[in-house]
């Protein structure tokens, strides 16, 4: 049985995971080898850790916390922000990461996607794509943060990642990250039905319904959410219990 | 000693340290000539099949790993470890693999095409021989999945089957060879359960 994801996203600032978890006996909030073995436990599927700072410098203390983690945290760790190279790529893989998000260097150079893939295989390649709703309804893709509109269109983009190598898409849609109103089902389904390769749904994720209607409607293959994890507003165990009494496959 | 081959494709060092972790002594061979210390080895691997029997095979390590399997050292493939144990793989084209079981490797045709591939996360085991890799794990188990090729055979060297839109073989053994498709490193205290009772082979 295939089973959806659940995927809490760490915010990394220079080795420390800012905005740590709040609610449970972790000693040390801000200390990602803590909080990754916390959610572990608690049965996420996956780890994403986001670097914020996406300095070089950061770069080299990022491939450190995903040494500690890996070590002795036994499930995938995807780590983003800032990948600009191959190097960088290779970098953050041999640290023990099993994937890697690129988001701006693959807008800036497509072919980025098509090298990493064929160095290191589709599997490690996830393209991450900041979506904001135009005036017509269709969705442009943005970069450095949300910073810059490329004015591509956001399915023709990951359709084009798709085509070019990328493994997963991760796909946040601007205008409802934070807003716990729910992720984007339209964005979310569109691109799912753009692509043969998974989608994770992110931003805006405020309820288990919200989870319920990305995995379903969405036609999303796993949902990623930060902050409502992190201040114990839904646990993980807790939301994939009632995901599997709606009927959807989790792993429990 | 567990010998975990380094052959430059993916990551090797959550399968390290999921050994370390597990408190066996197990170390990142190189070259060809240190798999006489082993008494068990390890085949990780992400990427493409041509290009890692390529490597392989121009290291010498392919030899290296026919004969010291004849010799009986215990032989654990992950994931595209597990692809390169067979006799030959479809993946872009027709490449060869080291023979260590009979086989083919193919890609993954679901024939309901919602099912995206590559297959990754996590899926259910259907455990077809317990012993001696999967003998405390629970009924149906989950493990961690990324891959876009696999096994599908009818012979019995099937150890765990798991079903993505059809069935394909998740796991295989003959004797002193051990193979797994999904990533025992990577499936949480389930997958180091796996880990745990190859290290303890005897």
């Amino acid at each position: 049985m295939h089973t959806k994801r659940i995927i809490p996203c760490l915010d990394v600032k220079l080795g420390r995971v800012v905005k740590g978890v709040k609610f449970v006996n972790i000693i040390d909030a801000g200390d990602p080898v803590e909080i990754a073995s916390f959610y572990n436990k608690e049965m996420a599927d996956e780890l994403v850790f986001l670097d914020i700072t996406a300095s070089s410098d950061s770069r080299m203390i990022m491939a450190d916390v995903v040494a500690k983690t890996a070590d002795q945290v036994f499930i995938p760790l995807t780590v983003g922000g800032g990948i600009r190279t191959i190097e960088d790529f290779r970098m953050i893989l041999k640290a023990g990461a099993d994937k890697v998000a690129i988001n701006s260097s693959a807008l800036n150079n497509p072919d980025f996607i098509d090298e990493a893939a064929i160095r290191f295989g589709s599997s490690t390649v996830v393209v991450a794509i900041d979506a904001k709703r135009r005036p017509d309804g269709g969705y442009d893709a943005y970069l450095n943060g949300g910073r810059i509109n490329t004015k591509k269109d956001a399915l023709e983009w990951a359709a084009e990642a798709a085509r070019r190598g990328a493994g997963e898409i991760l796909v946040t849609c601007m205008d409802t990250d934070g807003m716990k109103e729910g992720y984007d089902i339209e964005l979310t389904s569109k691109i799912a039905e753009s692509v043969n390769i998974p989608v994770i749904a992110s931003g805006g994720a405020g309820t288990i319904d919200h989870f319920y209607d990305a995995l379903t409607i969405g036609k999303a293959d796993a949902a990623l959410a930060a902050s409502l994890f992190h201040f114990n507003e839904l646990r993980i165990k807790d939301l994939k219990a009632s995901l599997r009494d709606k009927g959807i496959a989790v792993r429990l | 000693m567990i010998g975990i081959i380094d052959y430059g494709m993916g990551n090797l060092r959550s399968v390290h340290k999921a050994f370390l972790h597990l408190g066996f002594e197990a170390e990142i061979i190189k070259l060809p000539e240190e798999l006489i210390k082993c008494d068990k080895i390890v085949l990780p691997g992400v990427g493409a099949f041509g290009d890692a029997i390529k490597t392989l095979k121009s290291s010498g390590m392919d030899e290296a790993i026919k004969s010291s399997t004849k010799k009986g050292t215990f032989f654990l493939g992950i994931c595209l470890g597990m692809q390169l144990a067979f006799e030959e793989s479809y993946e872009g084209g027709r490449f060869e693999g080291l023979s260590l079981m009979p086989g083919s490797i193919t890609r993954l045709e679901p024939l309901d095409k919602t099912y995206k591939i590559p297959h990754m996360g996590w899926n259910s085991l259907i455990i077809r021989k317990r012993d001696p890799l999967f003998k405390s794990l629970s009924q149906a188990p989950f493990m961690y999945f990324d891959h876009a090729y696999c096994l599908k055979t009818d012979s019995d060297i099937a150890s765990a089957d798991c079903e993505y839109g059809e069935v394909f073989q998740a796991a295989a053994q003959s004797e002193n060879i051990f193979a797994t498709q999904f990533h025992p490193e990577k499936s949480g205290e389930e997958g180091l359960k796996i880990l745990d009772a190859f290290g303890r082979l005897t």
